[in-house]
């Protein structure tokens, strides 16, 4: 679901014309110290990976949605994100030929392709995105949080690695709201059968405060993090919330959440960002700077993965920037005011799990986005629909057509896949993309002469 | 005469409007958008700006009697006079096809089979484009590939000419004809569309007088015609050689176009060559959502070529032989190539073309109703647009569709001029640019080689 080993997030592009509005965009080695920082925390992640076996460690292959990696981290043990190696191979173009290799084994055409992804990755070596082997899991950690295409994800993979696989059942938000019933369900077999087990492979009884200083780590990166969400009320945006902003989840969606590392990380890029804020500067894209904000949108849905910056090139070309998006609170909903807390271990933890994007339902998804496009004061918002997701596509066009009456604003509807290049038609969606973008601007004029 | 211009670049055709300051129609031009969008860019705007001069034609003619009759003489003359021109350059393509030393082997066969085939295409042509020609289409291709055709049918049933090899060099030569443009002038073709009629007409009628006849000429073809400003739009916008700002989105130019002709409009269907699009417009003509076909195009223009083409009907026979249907056979395949498989096998069980035609239609219109459920559904005055709307059984079935699913209270409209919705719509953003004052750079047509 975020990052982890991107070249670089913010490649050098054509340098800006000079003359009016004419700062030259910084050299290519002025590099913000925040993606410094995430490199080399992800590198020295894969590396501990690759020395696992030979250091005794064990591995967990856990989903970012409801991951409980301060667990696993207390533990001593390492987390391994098949999500995040589905979405790496996407952007290394690697995803086509795993996908290839997963239909040669009979998975069909229509399932999820971060499964085949991840499957074609297995059957074609397990080579991570670093270019190393994973090690093997010693664990599937499988909480479900509402996406039920996880559960048979995790039933393939024990049969490829026959291990054990240890299950949280997060119950479902289906009224909108979680009740002290629910949260005590999940706290119950976090205690009586998932920590249990993990103890079991791991060797070792979970130290709390341990626990609970993991959790207070992550409460500050939480904060930072919500800042930096929250920047993009300024005018013009700091920061891009959605292809950016994929970048700046990396380490609190994936192995980080609960260190020193990310701590410092969210630190650091809060201050980069609050000194764009302060510079009057708009985000980064794949071209530089963004000189001008036209388009104001919120985001639903995940990014394409395949053609990710020209995907983002099509709405950064357009002066178009994302101010907030649902897809970077799949790992995490922190800016409705959940944090983690180091005094109530399990009990926050369970409200993590119980309030990811992921186990939201439609009204409450709706409600969210009416938020972001009131409080960011968005001129649209767009849907990207993932052809190959039956579990967070249903429903789509009823949250758009609710989300236009209840904000008067205008929506949009486009289509493409998570990792499967054969469903990004670039002419198409650009050219709904334009389309889209016009109609925000002939809304704004109201009418024609 | 000032006017703006918009030119929709289709996957099929290309059409170019020209507006006037009032946003009257004064020129329109229409021709197959073939492998080089920027030569169907510069023959669509100039046919549309050949169709303004003719209307300035009209009115300098006016009041000399039998106005409307020369207008007419002169137009298809004109018409005559460019296809012979093509016809020529389509000669002398095939002519040097046969000179390249690899046909020498079969240069004897073919040679004077070539000749005698173009030699009764000229013939022919003046019967083509009389009153009562009854061209089939407006594209040099498609005329040019009957007669061709028809003759090459003739030199192989006669003397044994290979049918193959003929109609291969055909094949060859248009490509180049049609991606080059011909370099004679409007006052030429004018003045040779005068001579002409001179030519035909008795020396006693007033309007064919010499005299009369070289002032209207000179004075047509005298008058500037201003072009103020550009926007492109449809599939192929982007190759069209405007700035970014003149250029606009299909969606935006087919809702604005459907709005002005149909100013009740509330909702727009435009079925192109391989684009369904649903729009809503609020009362202004504003796009206010829409709804396209991705990843497949089925149901589309060209699903229709496609069936044409396993019947060996040409496009604009399919609507009215459905219409002659007795019952409607169900087709289900919603994929272009299979539903030309459970064609052939229909048929073969025996069930009536215009049945399984019936089918197709209703299969098309369908996948069309489920764009215009997603864009918001209907609950208003509806307008149907784009190449496929000229088909009746189209309109016909999305009547049907539109009564059985939104009930008796919808306005459906069609226009005879639809195809060129798009274009419009361009010519009225490219209206807009001139008012406030930011007219679009004029854009670099191709030129046809001196």
């Amino acid at each position: 679901m975020s990052l982890q080993t991107v070249k670089n997030p913010h490649p050098p592009g054509p340098p800006l014309p000079k003359g009016e509005g004419g700062a030259r965009r910084p050299p290519p080695a002025a590099k913000d110290a925040s993606q410094e920082r995430q490199k080399r925390m992800i590198a020295e992640h894969f590396q501990r990976l690759e020395r696992a076996r030979e250091e005794g460690r064990k591995v967990v292959y856990t989903f970012v949605p409801g991951n409980l990696t301060e667990i696993v981290g207390a533990l001593g043990m390492l987390p391994v994100l098949p999500e995040i190696n589905a979405l790496q191979s996407g952007m290394r173009k690697k995803s086509a030929g795993y996908i290839a290799e997963a239909e040669k084994a009979g998975h069909s055409e229509d399932v999820c392709t971060y499964v085949k992804c991840d499957l074609g990755m297995l059957r074609s070596g397990n080579v991570g995105p670093t270019g190393t082997r994973l090690p093997e899991p010693d664990l599937l950690l499988l909480s479900y949080t509402g996406c039920f295409t996880f559960m048979k994800w995790f039933e393939l993979l024990r049969q490829e690695y026959h291990c054990p696989v240890a299950m949280l059942h997060v119950p479902y938000q289906a009224e909108g709201k979680i009740s002290p019933e629910m949260r005590q369900y999940v706290v119950d077999q976090l205690r009586d059968k998932v920590i249990p087990m993990m103890e079991g492979i791991a060797g070792r009884k979970l130290d709390l405060g341990e626990l609970s200083r993991r959790l207070e780590l992550s409460r500050r990166a939480e904060d930072d993090l919500v800042a930096v969400w929250e920047s993009a009320r300024h005018r013009p945006s700091p920061i891009d919330g959605y292809f950016g902003g994929v970048y700046y989840i990396g380490p609190i969606f994936s192995a980080f959440r609960g260190t020193e590392d990310a701590a410092a990380y969210y630190r650091e890029l809060r201050q980069e960002v609050e000194a764009r804020v302060a510079r009057g500067e708009g985000p980064m894209t794949p071209d530089g700077p963004l000189a001008e904000e036209r388009f104001r949108l919120v985001v639903e849905g995940p990014p394409n993965w395949t053609h990710f910056n020209d995907f983002w090139r099509m709405f950064s070309r357009e002066s178009a920037v994302v101010v907030a998006s649902t897809y970077t609170r799949v790992g995490g909903l922190y800016d409705t005011g959940f944090r983690h807390d180091g005094e109530r271990p399990l009990e926050s933890l369970a409200e993590y799990c119980l309030g990811c994007y992921t186990n939201l339902s439609l009204p409450a998804r709706i409600d969210l986005l009416q938020r972001y496009v009131e409080t960011y004061q968005a001129d649209g918002f767009l849907i990207n629909s993932v052809k190959s997701c039956n579990s967070f596509s249903a429903g789509q066009l009823i949250m758009l057509r609710e989300l236009e009456k209840r904000t008067g604003v205008a929506g949009g509807f486009i289509e493409s896949d998570l990792v499967d290049p054969r469903y990004f038609g670039k002419a198409n969606i650009e050219n709904r993309l334009q389309s889209f973008l016009q109609m925000l601007a002939a809304r704004r004029e109201r009418s024609y002469a | 005469m000032r006017c703006v211009v918009g030119i929709d670049l289709g996957s099929t055709t290309t059409k170019a409007v020209l507006l006037d300051d009032d946003g009257k129609v004064v020129g329109r031009g229409i021709t197959n958008s073939r492998s080089d969008y920027g030569v169907a860019a510069a023959v669509a705007r100039e046919e549309a700006l050949r169709a303004a001069r003719f209307a300035l034609l009209e009115r300098a003619v006016e009041g000399l009697g039998e106005a409307s009759t020369l207008t007419d003489l002169l137009r298809e003359a004109f018409l005559l006079e460019t296809y012979l021109d093509q016809l020529a350059e389509l000669r002398r393509e095939i002519l040097a096809l046969l000179a390249a030393p690899w046909m020498a082997q079969h240069r004897s066969a073919l040679a004077p089979a070539v000749t005698e085939i173009l030699d009764r295409a000229e013939d022919q042509a003046p019967g083509l484009f009389a009153a009562a020609g009854g061209r089939r289409s407006d594209f040099f291709r498609d005329l040019a590939g009957a007669a061709y055709m028809a003759g090459a049918e003739l030199v192989a049933e006669r003397d044994g000419a290979p049918f193959d090899r003929v109609l291969a060099l055909y094949d060859r030569a248009i490509l180049n004809v049609e991606t080059r443009l011909m370099p004679h002038t409007f006052a030429d073709l004018l003045r040779r569309a005068a001579a002409r009629v001179r030519a035909t007409r008795s020396s006693g009628d007033a309007a064919a007088d010499v005299v009369v006849l070289r002032r209207v000429v000179d004075e047509v073809t005298a008058e500037p015609i201003e072009e103020l400003s550009f926007v492109g739009t449809g599939y192929g916008r982007q190759t069209l050689p405007f700035p970014k700002e003149a250029i606009r989105s299909e969606i935006l130019c087919h809702g604005r176009g459907a709005h002005w002709l149909f100013p009740g409009t509330r909702t727009v269907l435009d079925i192109g060559g391989q684009d369904t699009k649903a729009i809503q417009v609020d009362g202004g003509g504003v796009v206010t959502s829409f709804q396209m076909n991705d990843r497949c195009a089925a149901g589309c223009g060209r699903y229709l070529g496609y069936i044409a083409d396993e019947l060996g009907l040409g496009l604009h026979e399919l609507g009215p032989l459905a219409l002659e249907a007795r019952k409607t056979v169900r087709v289900n395949s919603t994929c272009t190539v299979f539903a030309g498989a459970e064609l052939r096998e229909r048929l073969a069980l025996g069930q009536s073309r215009e049945d399984i035609l019936a089918g197709l239609h209703r299969a098309i219109m369908l996948r069309s109703m489920s764009l215009l459920a997603r864009s918001g559904g209907l609950s208003n005055e509806f307008t149907f647009t784009g190449g496929v709307c000229k088909n009746p059984m189209a309109t016909k079935v999305l009547g049907e569709l539109v009564r059985e699913n939104y009930g008796d209270e919808i306005a459906i409209n069609t226009h005879p001029d639809s195809i060129y919705t798009g274009a419009l719509g361009a010519a009225l953003f490219a209206r807009d640019d001139v008012r406030a004052g930011k007219p679009s750079g004029l854009p670099t047509f191709a030129e046809a080689a001196a």
